[in-house]
C-alpha cells in the first residue's frame, strides 16, 4: 500500500497570519474568528507582526500561564526578539517597570505596592461610592441621550486616582486627551511621543512641587524616594505616568464595555439591578473581566533562554505574544466560554495577567466596577441604548478596547 | 494541612487575601503575610484558590 509522504508541520511557503487581528463586526464582544481557529488547531502558532517579525503566539490559557509565570522571559522591550506593539514603542523611555525585569521590576514595583493593599482600597470604597452616587444625580439631571463614557465612565477613574496620586482633576482634559492618542493605533510615532512628552513634562512638575511642599499622597512618596537617592528624576516620572495611564483609562473602559455587554445581554443585566448580594455583584465583575478583553494587544515577551513547550522549543532571542482573548475564552478552563454567566465562578481568569507583572491596581479596579456594576443599573433601571448597537464606536484602533462614546437615554 | 508562603516571590497583587482572608493578609507594603499555617478542612477550597490565583506561585500546601 502506498503512503503518502507527510507533508512538513509548518508549510514554508505559507505565510504567517498578520497580528492583531480584526474583531467581526457583529461580535464586538467576543475575541477575533482567527484567533479562536489558530486556539483549535494548538497553543502555539507564528504570526507576522507590523515590522515582519514573527513571534509566538500563545492561545491556549495553560500555556499562557506557564509562559507568563516563567523566570526565562523578560518584559524589557529593548530585548532581542521583543515583539513590539508599534515603532514609536522601539527606543523610546520606558514606562516604568511594567517594561522591566527583576530585580530592579520588583525593587520599584515594591515602592508603589502599599496604597493597593486590600484594606487601603476597601477603606477607600464609601468615597468611591460618593463619587458614583453624584455622577449619576448629575446624568440624571443633565440632557438625553448622554455619553456615557464622557459622563460617568471616564470621569470615575480618573476622579479617583488622580486623589490617590495627588494630581488636580481640574487638569483632567490634559491627560485624558494625550493619553487617548498615546493609545490610539493609527496615531503617528510622533504623534505619540509628543503626547507622552507632555503628560511627563506635566508630571514632573507636579512632582517637583511635592518637594518643596510634601502632601499625604503617592506623588509625595515617589518623591520622597528621589531625595532618598533611590530613584532618578526621570524613573520618578515614569511611574507616576504608568500609575495615572494605567489607572483611569482601562477601568474607563471596562465599565463602557461592560455596560454595553449587559444591555446586550438583559437577562444578566436583570440579575445584578436586583441583587444587593456583595458575592454576586464580586462576580459578575470577575465575568466582566473574564468576558471582555480591553487589552487586546496581548502580553508580549522576549524569551531569554530555551523554553519546551506544547512539544515545541522556543528559543532564546524569539518574542512571544500571551493572548487573553482565547486565554479567557479557553473551552478546556471554563465552561461553555462564550457565554456570559455572572453567577460563574471567573476568577482564575488571566485578564490581569499573570505572573510578576501581574497588575499592581487591581484591587483598585476590582472595587470601582463593584461600586459600578453594583449601584449603575440599580439605580437607573431603564438604562438603555440610545443607538443600534452596530452604531456604536468600538475601539479597534486602540492599544486597549473599549468604546469611543456610549450613548444611552433612560 | 500546612500552608506555606514564600514572601520575597510576592508581587503584592492581594489575591490570596481575597480568595481566603482569614489565612492571609497583607503588611504595610502589601506584601503577603500567613495569618495561620495550620489550615481545616473547612477552609482548604479558599487556600486552594489562593493557591490557584496566586500569581507569583508563592502558596504552597505541605505535603503531610
Amino acid at each position: 500500500m502506498a503512503v503518502t509522504p507527510a507533508g512538513p508541520a509548518h508549510d514554508m511557503t505559507d505565510t504567517a497570519p498578520e497580528f492583531p487581528m480584526s474583531r467581526a463586526a457583529r461580535c464586538p464582544f467576543d475575541p477575533p474568528p482567527a484567533l479562536r481557529e489558530l486556539q483549535e488547531k494548538g497553543p502555539l502558532a507564528k504570526v507576522r507582526l507590523w515590522d515582519g517579525s514573527e513571534p509566538w503566539l500563545v492561545t491556549r490559557y495553560a500555556e499562557q500561564r506557564a509562559i507568563l509565570a516563567d523566570p526565562r522571559v523578560s518584559a524589557d522591550t529593548d530585548r532581542p526578539g521583543y515583539p513590539s506593539k508599534a515603532s514609536s514603542e522601539a527606543g523610546e523611555g520606558k514606562l516604568s517597570f511594567i517594561m522591566m525585569d527583576d530585580p530592579e521590576h520588583a525593587r520599584l514595583r515594591r515602592m508603589v505596592t502599599a496604597p493597593f493593599a486590600i484594606k487601603r482600597i476597601e477603606a477607600l470604597r464609601p468615597a468611591v461610592q460618593r463619587i458614583v452616587d453624584g455622577l449619576i444625580d448629575d446624568l440624571l439631571a443633565g440632557p438625553q441621550p448622554a455619553d456615557l463614557v464622557e459622563a460617568f465612565a471616564l470621569p470615575l477613574p480618573s476622579l479617583v486616582i488622580c486623589e490617590l496620586l495627588g494630581v488636580p482633576y481640574d487638569d483632567h482634559a490634559l491627560f485624558q486627551e494625550n493619553t487617548r492618542t498615546m493609545v490610539r493605533t493609527t496615531a503617528t510615532p510622533e504623534a505619540r511621543s509628543a503626547a507622552t512628552r507632555e503628560i511627563a513634562g506635566y508630571l514632573s512638575g507636579q512632582l517637583a512641587e511635592r518637594f518643596t511642599e510634601p502632601r499625604d499622597d503617592l506623588l509625595t512618596g515617589i518623591a520622597g524616594r528621589v531625595t532618598a537617592g533611590e530613584l532618578t528624576h526621570g524613573q520618578a516620572v515614569e511611574m507616576a505616568l504608568l500609575l495615572l495611564i494605567a489607572g483611569h483609562e482601562t477601568t474607563a473602559n471596562m465599565i463602557a464595555l461592560g455596560t454595553a455587554a449587559l444591555l446586550e445581554h438583559p437577562d444578566q443585566l436583570a440579575l445584578l439591578r436586583d441583587t444587593d448580594d456583595p458575592a454576586l455583584i464580586a462576580s459578575a465583575v470577575e465575568e466582566l473581566l473574564r468576558y471582555l478583553h480591553i487589552t487586546h494587544q496581548g502580553r508580549r515577551r522576549a524569551v531569554t533562554e530555551d523554553i519546551e513547550i506544547a512539544g515545541q522549543v522556543i528559543k532564546a532571542g524569539e518574542g512571544v505574544i500571551m493572548v487573553n482573548e482565547t486565554g479567557n475564552r479557553d473551552p478546556r478552563v471554563f465552561d461553555d466560554p462564550d457565554r456570559l454567566d455572572i453567577t460563574r465562578d471567573a476568577r482564575r481568569h488571566v485578564a490581569f495577567g499573570f505572573g510578576v507583572h501581574q497588575c499592581l491596581g487591581q484591587p483598585l479596579a476590582r472595587m470601582e466596577l463593584q461600586v459600578v456594576y453594583g449601584t449603575l443599573y440599580r439605580r437607573i433601571p431603564t438604562l438603555k441604548f440610545a443607538r443600534a448597537l452596530e452604531d456604536v464606536k468600538f475601539k479597534h484602533d486602540a492599544f486597549i478596547y473599549g468604546i469611543h462614546e456610549l450613548p444611552v437615554t433612560w | 494541612m500546612k500552608v506555606e508562603l514564600e514572601a520575597d516571590k510576592c508581587v503584592a497583587s492581594g489575591q490570596c487575601v481575597v480568595a481566603a482572608m482569614d489565612v492571609f493578609d497583607q503588611d504595610d507594603d502589601g506584601i503577603a503575610v500567613l495569618l495561620t499555617e495550620e489550615v481545616g478542612d473547612d477552609r482548604l477550597d479558599d487556600v486552594k484558590e489562593a493557591i490557584a490565583v496566586c500569581p507569583a506561585a508563592a502558596i504552597r500546601l505541605a505535603r503531610p
